[in-house]
Order: C-alpha cells, then sequence, then structure tokens
C-alpha cells in the first residue's frame, strides 16, 4: 500500500487487534487537521499555554568564541515543560478529547514527552498513564516525581533493555487492551501511519517559525540546519519548511554512545539496516537475523534503536544528512554551551550544539548555521555529574 | 503438499493447536515437546520463532522469547527443528514470528527454507492484510499458507480478510496481549457468522485459553482452539523435563474437543 508511506519506508505493520483505532485516528486527523475550530483552539494552546513562537536566539558569544558562520538556535527550552514535546502533545491530546477518549498512554524516555503528556492531560482533564523503561526511571528520576505531581501514573517498564523502545513495546500492548477509551499519544515521528505524518504536523511549527524568524533576522536562510535525531521529531519538525529549500543543508544527529564503531551505540543510520519494527518500515539497529540491538546513549531520549520513516527517507535520497555524535561530544557541548552562553541544553539537543562547535568554525562568517536547542537541560544535571564523577545530592 | 488442513478433517474432532516457543528452554527439548503434544491428540503445532521484541505478546511468552534467545535460538536453528521433525512425523506446521525476522532473513529466503523443512503456514502478528502483499507471492510460490489474523475489533474487515484468507483463520478471543484469562466474553458467534459468510476457510480461536471448559465451549462454535501461554507456563515450570506434563495437559484439553 502507498499510504503513510515515504519511499519504501513507513506503512502500517501493527497486529489486528489495533488497526481499527489507527484507522479511525486516520479519519478523525483527517477531519480535524483542517477544522478552523480546531485549529484556533491549538493555536492558542500553543501560544498562551506553550509560549509559542519559541525565541531565534542569536548565540553571539559562540560564534566569536567559534570564529565561523552565525550560530542561531532555536529556543525550544523555553517552551512550557522544557522542549518541543509539548508542540505534538496538545496536538494529540486535543484530537483525543474530540474523538471522545477519556484516557491518554504514553511512552517516554528521557520523561520530557512523559512530563508534556501529564501536563496535557491535566489540562484538558484526561487521565493518564506513562510507560518508562526502569533504567530511565532510575536516570532521569526527577521526571517521574513530575510526571505524578501532574496527577499521571507512572509504569516502570522491566521487560528487554529497560529503556525506551520497551517502554514503547509496553504501551502498544497496554493500547491493544484499551483501544475503545485510550488513546496512545506517540511522542515522535514513529510507530504506523498516520503518527509520522501527524506528529511532523504538530512539529511543524518550529521550522515554520524558524524560517521566518532567520528571514526576518538576516533576509537569507541559513547554510545549514542542525537537529538532534532519536526517532526524529524535533529534527523532522525543525527540518519540514526548510525541505524544499536545496541550497539548506539538513542535518540531524544521532547518538553515537561510545561511537558507531563499538556495540554501545544508538545510531541507527551509521550502523542500522532496513528493517520493519514498531509498525514501521525503516532502518533499525539489529542482527543479522533481525533481532533488534541493544542500544546505549548517555541521553535516554536518543536511546532507541530506530528512527522515524520519513528521516529514513530523506536519507536514502540524500536530502539530509545524518552523523554520528559520541556521548563525550555530548557532554563537551552541554558544558561550552552552559558556560558560553548561560543556556544549559538537554543532552539530547547537546548533540546538535556538539555538531555546530565542529561545523561553525569550517563555515565563513557570512554563512548562517541554525541548531534546534530541543529542550533544557536540568533533567540532565545529574546525568552529567554521575559521568563526571562528580557525587551531587539529587 | 501442504498439510495444514489435515488438522481441520474433523476426524478425530475440533482441531488442538499447541503452541511453544522454539528453543525454550532449548532446541533439542522443542522437538521432544513437539512430538509429544501429538502423542497426547494435538493436530496442529504453532513454532514461535523467538523474537526480542515480541509486542503482541503477555510476560509469559514474551519470558519464553528471552530465554530462547539467551540459549542462542536463532531462525536457522529453527528451521533445522522443523527439518528434523519432519524426519518423524507429518503433524502440520506453522511458524508464529513477528515480521522482522522474516524481512531481514530475505523474503524469498525465508519462504525456500520453510518449503525446504517443511513448513506448511505462518502467522506474522505484525502483519495486517493491508501489508501483506509483499508476501503473498513468495508464500505462493513455496506453498505456504499465510494464517490470517482476526480481532474482536476487525468488525467491518471481517469480510476482507476472510476472503483472501488460506490455511485457516485465528480468531483472536479477547482484546490485549496473549495470555490466560479466566472469561472471555467477546460475542465470538456473531463473528464466526460473518466470517462463515465470507469463507470456507476453518476457524480456530487463540488468546487466553487455558482450561477443559474453555476450550469446550470455545471448540463447539469454531474448528479448533489454540492454547500457547498454558503450554508455555509448564514449559517455564518444568524446565527440561516437562514432556510427561505436557502429554497430561494436551490430554485434558483435547479430550473436551472431540
Amino acid at each position: 500500500m502507498d499510504k503513510g508511506r515515504y519511499g519504501i519506508h513507513g506503512g502500517q505493520y501493527i497486529p489486528e487487534t489495533l488497526m481499527n483505532a489507527v484507522i479511525s485516528l486516520e479519519d478523525n486527523y483527517e477531519r480535524y487537521r483542517n477544522d478552523k475550530a480546531f485549529n484556533d483552539e491549538l493555536t492558542e494552546l500553543l501560544n498562551n499555554y506553550a509560549g509559542r513562537p519559541s525565541r531565534l536566539y542569536y548565540a553571539r558569544k559562540m560564534t566569536e568564541d567559534l570564529g565561523g558562520a552565525k550560530i542561531y538556535l532555536k529556543r525550544e527550552d523555553l517552551n512550557h515543560t522544557g522542549s518541543h514535546k509539548i508542540n505534538n502533545v496538545l496536538g494529540q491530546v486535543l484530537l483525543a478529547k474530540k474523538m471522545g477518549k477519556s484516557r491518554v498512554i504514553a511512552e517516554t524516555g528521557a520523561g520530557q514527552h512523559g512530563v508534556a503528556t501529564a501536563t496535557a492531560a491535566a489540562l484538558l482533564g484526561l487521565q493518564c498513564e506513562i510507560f518508562m523503561g526502569k533504567e530511565d526511571t532510575e536516570r532521569q528520576a526527577l521526571n517521574v516525581f513530575r510526571m505524578k505531581l501532574l496527577g499521571a501514573k507512572v509504569n516502570a517498564v522491566t521487560s528487554g533493555t529497560m529503556t525506551l523502545k520497551d517502554a514503547v513495546n509496553e504501551t502498544m500492548r497496554e493500547w491493544s487492551k484499551n483501544v475503545s477509551d485510550t488513546h496512545y499519544v506517540l511522542g515522535s515521528v514513529m510507530g504506523p501511519h498516520p503518527f509520522p505524518m501527524m506528529v511532523r504536523d504538530f512539529q511543524s511549527v518550529i521550522s515554520r517559525e524558524a524560517r521566518e524568524q532567520i528571514l526576518q533576522a538576516e533576509g537569507k536562510l541559513p547554510g545549514a540546519v542542525v537537529a538532534c535525531v532519536g526517532g526524529g521529531s524535533n529534527s523532522i519538525g525543525m527540518f519540514y519548511h526548510f525541505i524544499p529549500d536545496v541550497e539548506v543543508k539538513l542535518i540531524g544527529c544521532e547518538a553515537a554512545g561510545l561511537g558507531a564503531e563499538t556495540d554501545k551505540t544508538a545510531a541507527t543510520i551509521a550502523t542500522g539496516h532496513v528493517g520493519v519494527f514498531h509498525g514501521m518500515k525503516s532502518y533499525f539497529c539489529q542482527d543479522e537475523y533481525g533481532q533488534i540491538a541493544p542500544v546505549h546513549s548517555i541521553s535516554a531520549g536518543l536511546d532507541y534503536p530506530g528512527i522515524g520513516p520519513e528521516h529514513a527517507h530523506l536519507h536514502d535520497t540524500g536530502r539530509a544528512t545524518y552523523v554520528p555524535v559520541t556521548d563525550s561530544a555530548a557532554v563537551m557541548a552541554f558544558e561550552y554551551l552552559s558556560q558560553t552562553e548561560g543556556i544549559i541544553p538537554a543532552l539530547e539537543s547537546a548533540h546538535a550544539v556538539a555538531y555546530v562547535m565542529e561545523a561553525a568554525p569550517r563555515m565563513s562568517r557570512e554563512e548562517i548555521i541554525l541548531a534546534c536547542l530541543s529542550g533544557r537541560g536540568d533533567k540532565d544535571a545529574a546525568v552529567v555529574a554521575r559521568y563526571k564523577g562528580v557525587g551531587i545530592n539529587e | 503438499m501442504n498439510r495444514v488442513s489435515n488438522a481441520f478433517l474433523n476426524k478425530n474432532g475440533k482441531a488442538f493447536i499447541g503452541f511453544l516457543t522454539a528453543g525454550d528452554p532449548d532446541i533439542k527439548s522443542s522437538e521432544r515437546f513437539i512430538l509429544e503434544m501429538e502423542k497426547a491428540g494435538a493436530d496442529l503445532i504453532e513454532i514461535g520463532v523467538p523474537f526480542s521484541d515480541p509486542i503482541a505478546e503477555g510476560k509469559v511468552i514474551e519470558a519464553a522469547n528471552a530465554r530462547a534467545l539467551s540459549c542462542g535460538t536463532t531462525t536457522d536453528t529453527v528451521f533445522e527443528l522443523v527439518r528434523n521433525l519432519r524426519a518423524i512425523t507429518q503433524i502440520p506446521l506453522v511458524l508464529l514470528t513477528y515480521l522482522n525476522p522474516v524481512f531481514k532473513y530475505g523474503y524469498e529466503s525465508f519462504f525456500e527454507c520453510c518449503n525446504s523443512v517443511g513448513v506448511d503456514g505462518i502467522i506474522i502478528p505484525d502483519l495486517p492484510h493491508e501489508e501483506k502483499g509483499e508476501l503473498t507471492e513468495h508464500a505462493r510460490k513455496n506453498d505456504v499458507r499465510i494464517i490470517s489474523l482476526i480481532a474482536p475489533t476487525s468488525k467491518e474487515r471481517i469480510k476482507r480478510i476472510a476472503e483472501s484468507s488460506s490455511g485457516f483463520i485465528y480468531l483472536v478471543s479477547s482484546m490485549g496481549v496473549t495470555g490466560v484469562r479466566d472469561n472471555i466474553d467477546t460475542d465470538l458467534e456473531s463473528i464466526i457468522k460473518d466470517i462463515r459468510a465470507a469463507t470456507d476457510t476453518p476457524v480456530a480461536i487463540g488468546f487466553g485459553i487455558s482450561t477443559p471448559e474453555q476450550a469446550k465451549a470455545l471448540g463447539g462454535i469454531s474448528d479448533g482452539v489454540i492454547v500457547g501461554s498454558a503450554i508455555v507456563k509448564i514449559i517455564e515450570r518444568h524446565g527440561v523435563n516437562a514432556a510427561p506434563y505436557l502429554y497430561d495437559y494436551v490430554k485434558s484439553i483435547k479430550c473436551e474437543l472431540i
């Protein structure tokens, strides 16, 4: 079938128990995406609740220090709940409410998507249950408490690698038990159609604003647009309106963990192969028999063995380039941005910052490099302290 | 010749379909367990190809998948198991596998192997009707039946799925994942009526069946019952020594189907 395809990628590879739920979601989304009242309500929430439009910030000190391209940061970290995740969640939870659902469930890695979902559910009056790998509940304990504070139930997933992929497995299982009253708020541009398209649409507000903002500030388009990629929601949001601008390079920064050449990595494009998993055809880290590989990244939000199907297609066509960035480079960028600009980035976003630090000096002063700062790094202070062997009282 | 239909000849009552995960606790035991279930009256065996992330399975079968993988079971080991069984038995054998191991093996090679070792059918829980097209030609060429699933939520999809079904139809008794349930309250009779209106393909009911009473009731309205988690639990408890317990259990269910 051609529906929900990005080249050979995408599709709807899910159990029959979920098919009608996904088809109903598709029908409802098609109906509401062009509905003026729905869009007005969503815009109102995005602007007056989440704090959009987010700022496009000229990182003057970083630019001067690195001595190359002008560096701009799209400040998704300043959104309510501290990351780009709220853009998608407000759209989906509002849609769930219109569809008459009384309960939302979601997976979360670093906890940002879980916090955003719990927030939107609290605001819009829906019950909320979050599934999070046990390892992630430990490395992101603060976010677990935030979710509970917001009224959500948090389930620690103890199967498999106890990280993001296992949280997705468990949320899919839970959804198949309760499709009638429950909507699954998928947090990234992955899963079966229509999720990759719908989440991309909700996140594309990032590049719609950023493109206008950079044209207003500089009167020209950037040479490169950079974002970190796990499943790929902030990056697709950041790329989307620049895709037709072929002169703008699109760079996705994958989590290389200890290095793309090691087995402690989550760099899907660098090390993965085409496969079918979590409802979609795309690239996945896997072994020769198609068993999904355990992956590693210091950043829980990028610790995922796959990538969204639209990214897989952007890679196949060469429109976007995906580069691996290691844990150590990300931690260095985390500290650098904190000390240079006074902005503590999420470890996920620090992967994009690390690429900018390396690329900007190689570009001319006339060029612009624009990076998505997808989230704030308060949640990662303890992780980085542990990484550096610094004892702190959490 | 494909053997799936032999399970539904009704010469010996309704079909009993037993499931186990290949390689749990090891591949030699799987061979013994399958032969033992056949001796106890099983009409068809569903062999699970272990997968790292079995999203349609409950805790019991998920744990069996992990045990099988940790002792080194691969797609090739499973083919070897079927090849060995075929030297001894003609019982219909159907593989249950998630799509990725099939995709990674290569559709063409996978189905050629199925044919050469004697696999009669394949159940792929994460391959819905709409995406089946990419496999059908390979399956047909190699005389392997793709078993379709129908769920309580399938509704208007039933007709379409039933019309293109082959081998048998796997009717999912209730929502959620595999695992033992106390009560099954789906209106299965009306779903079966819709299926019968569209096709002659036999219908077997699975998900949540563990007791002789459930088997009797569900066998009464269908062409057979599928038991998975209850069997895997016995294997989990008794390990390599599970054979006699499996025999007694399968016998106790099968006698309700005659």
